[in-house]
């Protein structure tokens, strides 16, 4: 394995510290370049996680040593080195801040730079009477800063990072953890499994409807850190959360790697409902650099009549592989897909979801808008499978595609697998590109070229957009134009 | 206002305007009439600054600036309307926010600051009433499922709200029954200002019997063969237009 020999000593120093209980000092803030067994045993210690929780990274490790990373999706990139990476890089701070006044003012000047909005920042900053969006944030693999958990708390909801949660509630995580994505699920969720360094973990209990919205904002800092979150919501009987997940990265030029894993679980009449914004860095003009976003959600629609609404707006990241998907396996419980997907220059997005119908009067929306700009390639691919036994399922599907270039790729791969005679399933496609008239029109008015553009194309994702969160809509419409600068002509 | 010089546009290959020379003064209102094909929508088109609209040669001078060196919504900053023929549907964005952002971009461009949404709403309800649009149409998505009458008010409510020097209304009279008719020439003649002009092209006199015209031009075969006082309309009407060129 790559590394030093002054690393291989303090890893060993700190894996041997490991047999004897949990690690007390510990100066090294990184670990070595690459993957091996010992990386990870540095992980779960750095985690000061039980020893299960190594055991299961370990077989995770093994497992996926034996997997080849998948080649279906309609994206090409050079290929990974995994042992060209760093797994576990932490902020330089012996303790984890016990208050919020400790927190880096660096680092809410980065939160500054990258606007997340004052409201945001104040709730991070734990300003007194500010506005109710918990923040857990997550900085560089290590969470800082957790507000509001005292609120939640007398909810009687665990909102946390999923390191404390392993050690604070481990019957819980136990439970709950790689029930609705195995380990062995697909190459980037083992590795995930393996050497996932921090997340968040939700609970919300029976009857509770969670009193804000749940934010958590990622983020890659050091150089060559892979980013490997896990987050695990359990929605308990009658309950309801929304949580928002927004992303940015700096400039950078090296590609990294983000292979995250989301499991969300809506038992008996509960409700999630999970919105993401999504702008990882995308690589400059040329396709030099920007993140690859290899993320694997999925939810599980576990009790009846319950429900799950992904609302995602991907416009960062060099290329995307995610489908965020739904198990419907309660009676009568409903999944829901609503996605906005931006690719400009030479960005490609391949993304979707899957809607499992496995019990009796399940119904699944998809709607999703592609725009592609530049010389991107952006595909929907989706599958629409109903069981057997699921009698009464309703599904529909749309899926748009806008082209704002000449030189970009739209694409629409649905799968559809009925065994059930008594299915509705309903698909629409469409496949446009922006037109003359409604450019001259806006121009016609005013509005320069890419305003216009901005205009059109939120107008054509108005659908998706209206199911945001209100803070987020607002962001992610700004969002849209962004993205979208210096795409036309 | 408007000074256009032996102007030639082509779109594609084909040369549509053929050395045409207009001019506009301020508190006039021209109307150029002739046949389909005869180059008024092209016209309309380069003046404002349709990409594919060529123009090979000549100039169009407005407001003593040089158009043709300006970005389509520039032209729009400097007090240029054209109203469209067919307006266009924007799916997805409801007509506030477009006339919003409209107007912004025209105030941003005039380095007037942005109106504020209390100002801005107060401004387009007026100008909806006065032009009997349904307060409810300004939260429909642009042009999206408006009958061909609504459409033309809605282009009618625009222009009202960016208040142009200088608006060159093509064909608004196409399609509207004697009702819209009338509401649409009112709006017209409230734009009508000693400071302001307007310039419409038309098929047909029924438009310009509501809104009269200092000046009238006929068109054919991208030029402009012949202009007069308003009688001239009446004249093209009666005895068509190959006996009156």
């Amino acid at each position: 394995m790559a590394g030093t020999a002054e690393a291989q000593k303090q890893i060993a120093e700190v894996t041997g510290d490991y047999k004897y209980g949990f690690v007390t000092d510990i100066d090294m803030d990184m670990a070595p370049k690459g993957l091996s067994e010992d990386v990870i045993r540095f992980i779960s210690a750095k985690k000061e996680e039980p020893a299960w929780m190594l055991e299961w990274r370990l077989k995770a490790y093994r497992a996926w040593l034996k997997m080849d990373e998948p080649d279906w999706a309609k994206v090409s990139f050079p290929k990974i080195d995994y042992q060209d990476a760093y797994y576990f890089a932490a902020p330089k701070k012996k303790d984890g801040p016990k208050s919020l006044d400790e927190v880096d003012p660096e680092l809410l000047a980065t939160y500054a730079k990258l606007g997340i909005p004052i409201r945001e920042q104040e709730v991070l900053a734990g300003v007194q009477g500010s506005a109710k969006v918990a923040v857990d944030a997550v900085f560089d693999s290590v969470s800082v800063a957790t507000t509001f958990r005292e609120e939640l708390k007398k909810a009687g909801v665990i909102f946390m990072s999923i390191s404390e949660a392993i050690r604070e509630y481990p019957e819980m995580v136990k439970k709950y953890l790689a029930t609705v994505v195995p380990v062995r699920d697909n190459y980037f969720a083992a590795l995930n499994c393996a050497v996932f360094t921090d997340g968040t973990f939700v609970y919300v209990p029976k009857g509770v409807r969670c009193p804000m919205e749940l934010s958590t904002y990622f983020r890659i800092n050091a150089e060559n850190t892979g980013q490997f979150e896990r987050t695990l919501i359990v929605a308990d009987e009658g309950s309801y959360v929304s949580y928002l997940e927004g992303c940015t990265a700096p400039m950078r030029d090296e590609n990294q790697l983000h292979a995250a894993v989301v499991e969300l679980i809506a038992l008996d009449d509960a409700e999630i409902k999970y919105s993401t914004v999504q702008n990882w860095y995308p690589g400059d003009k040329e396709g030099k650099g920007g993140i690859y976003n290899f993320v694997t959600k999925r939810a599980l629609c576990k009790g009846k009549n319950s429900k799950v609404s992904w609302t995602q707006v991907e416009t960062g990241s060099a290329v995307t592989w995610k489908y965020p998907s739904c198990i419907l396996a309660g009676e009568g419980s409903v999944g829901e897909f609503y996605s906005v997907a931006v690719t400009n220059n030479y960005q490609q997005a391949d993304t979707g979801t899957k809607m499992i119908h496995m019990a009796p009067n399940t119904r699944s929306t998809i709607i999703s808008k592609g725009i592609s700009a530049g010389k991107s390639q952006n595909t929907y691919r989706g599958l629409v499978k109903v069981l057997s036994g699921a009698e009464n399922v309703r599904n529909y599907t749309q899926c748009d595609s806008l082209l704002v270039s000449s030189e970009s790729g739209a694409h629409t791969v649905p799968y559809i697998e009925v065994k059930n005679p008594t299915a509705q399933i309903e698909h629409e496609a469409t496949t446009s590109k922006i037109s003359e008239d409604q450019m001259f029109y806006c121009r016609a008015r005013g509005l320069g070229e890419e305003e216009a553009v901005a205009m059109i194309v939120n107008g054509f994702c108005k659908e998706v957009m209206q199911h945001l969160p209100m803070e987020f809509a607002v962001e992610a419409q700004k969002l849209l134009g962004i993205s979208l600068e210096g795409s036309v002509g | 206002m408007l000074n256009i010089k032996d102007l030639h546009v082509s779109v594609g290959d084909k040369e549509i305007v053929k050395g045409l020379n207009l001019e506009i003064k301020a508190g006039e209102t021209h109307a150029i009439m002739g046949l389909n094909g005869a180059g008024k929508s092209t016209l309309a088109a380069a003046i404002a600054g349709r990409d594919d609209y060529e123009v090979t040669s000549g100039s169009i001078e407005f407001g003593g600036k040089d158009m043709l060196a300006l970005e389509p919504h520039e032209r729009v900053g400097e007090g240029l309307f054209l109203g469209f023929q067919y307006p266009v549907e924007i799916p997805g964005v409801s007509n506030l926010n477009f006339l919003r952002t409209a107007l912004n971009s025209v105030r941003k461009y005039r380095g007037e600051a942005e109106m504020s949404a209390a100002e801005f709403m107060k401004l387009v309800r007026e100008k909806a009433k006065a032009l009997n649009m349904d307060p409810e149409m300004l939260k429909r998505f642009v042009n999206v499922g408006f009958s061909g009458g609504e459409k033309k008010r809605n282009e009618m409510v625009q222009m009202a709200v960016l208040d142009p020097k200088l608006a060159i209304l093509d064909e608004t009279d196409s399609g509207l029954d004697i009702d819209a008719l009338k509401t649409v020439a009112e709006g017209i003649n409230t734009q009508r200002r000693k400071d302001t002009a307007i310039l419409l092209i038309t098929h047909y006199q029924r438009l310009l019997s509501y809104v009269q015209p200092d000046v009238v031009h006929v068109m054919i075969d991208g030029r402009i063969v012949k202009s007069g006082g308003k009688e001239l309309a009446l004249e093209l009407e009666e005895k068509g237009y190959a006996d009156v060129a």
